[in-house]
């Protein structure tokens, strides 16, 4: 769905608003690794610009610290609708090692209403951030899905097992 | 004077050829020495929880759902893959694999959810809580618990009534082999 949205919405040139939130700089070069020969990403057609009026992307780099908050929101209130929202690292993506201290809000999806593509990496590889762009542009396929292991399948449900002796012993609860 | 200098650029310019990597297209080898998606065994783990103390961005969370099962919570959105998880480990059980085409669009696909056994008290169980509900499982519970469901065939069970089979049935249950 987002995918067809995005072939439709931008089948000529993304122009990219890079937009940096309070990040180490790790993620900023590499960023602008992608925009040098080797990986040149104006391939597809894409272009930093200047100015957030001007873009249809915003990349997003760094936790959203205190101070560049309402910086934050009023550069993506000025980007033209429809717009797309990278989150590159994993400070944007859910605000890193940082995620929980006073002055970091923790993630862009925290601030801004909805971020579209998460490019996880502590700097993500300049690979990886291409793969992001080439994602959104639907030429690869998503790699990564949630994984589940198990040790073992139970032959009791221990979930409701668990449930059933909170539910019989409340008095435990409030003695506590 | 400027065609040449034109054609002299031009020779310039053909002369390194074409550096740029066609990157979605051919995917070149990746370094030796990368720290990608950290991957678990989850045959390994034993559940002791040294990751999650480790960890320097908390991303993996431990919680226990009840007293057999612990449940280990791999957050990769906030994961620095620093792969200090994988040096404390003492079982090795994580690895940190050479992934980092991870980039989705919910934050969920590159989470790894673990369902560990934790093996208890041989003993009575009587230090746990959860043994002592009623005086039935406290009958049920003779002998030893296992942690290899392979080598026995004996699965603690509970009812909320007595069921005197079940009591005839713990008679058979398998003591543990020796290794």
């Amino acid at each position: 769905m987002l995918k067809k949205l995005c072939k439709k919405m931008f089948s000529k040139s993304i122009w990219v608003y890079h937009c940096n939130t309070g990040a180490c700089n790790g993620c900023d070069i590499e960023i602008l690794n992608i925009l040098t020969p080797f990986y040149d990403v104006e391939r597809f057609g894409i272009k930093l610009v200047a100015s957030p009026r001007h873009a249809d992307a915003m990349l997003i780099s760094g936790a959203v610290t205190r101070p560049t908050l309402p910086l934050v929101k009023r550069a993506y209130e000025a980007i033209p609708n429809p717009k797309l929202v990278f989150a590159i690292g994993s400070c944007a993506t859910g605000g890193g090692a940082w995620f929980d201290t006073y002055n970091v809000t923790g993630g862009v999806d925290k601030v801004l209403s909805s971020v579209n593509y998460y490019i996880p990496g502590c700097p993500p590889r300049p690979e990886a951030i291409l793969y992001g762009v080439a994602l959104a542009l639907g030429l690869v396929d998503k790699q990564a899905a949630p994984v589940e292991l198990k040790q073992m399948e139970f032959p009791i449900d221990m979930y409701e097992r668990n449930e059933a002796w909170e539910k019989r012993n409340v008095i435990y609860e409030l003695l506590k | 004077m400027w065609l040449t200098s034109k054609i002299k650029q031009i020779l310039m310019v053909m002369k390194p050829g074409v550096v740029t990597l066609n990157y979605p297209a051919e995917r070149p080898p990746v370094p030796k020495n990368l720290r990608g998606q950290p991957v678990w065994d989850h045959q390994k783990c034993i559940g002791c929880g040294g990751c999650s103390d480790h960890c320097p961005s908390r991303c993996i969370l431990t919680r226990d759902v009840c007293q057999e099962l612990r449940v280990m919570l791999y957050d990769g959105s906030r994961c620095t893959y620093c792969g200090r998880c994988a040096d404390v480990c003492p079982e090795g059980a994580i690895t940190m694999s050479n992934s980092f085409e991870i980039a989705c669009d919910n934050k969920e696909d590159i989470t790894t959810r673990l369902e560990l056994f934790m093996m208890t008290c041989q003993r009575c169980g009587r230090c746990y809580e959860m043994e002592k509900t009623n005086a039935i499982d406290r009958i049920n519970l003779k002998g030893f618990r296992y942690d290899n469901l392979e080598q026995r065939a004996m699965v603690r069970k509970t009812t909320e009534t007595f069921s005197p089979d079940m009591l005839k049935e713990s008679d058979n249950y398998q003591r543990p082999s020796e290794k």
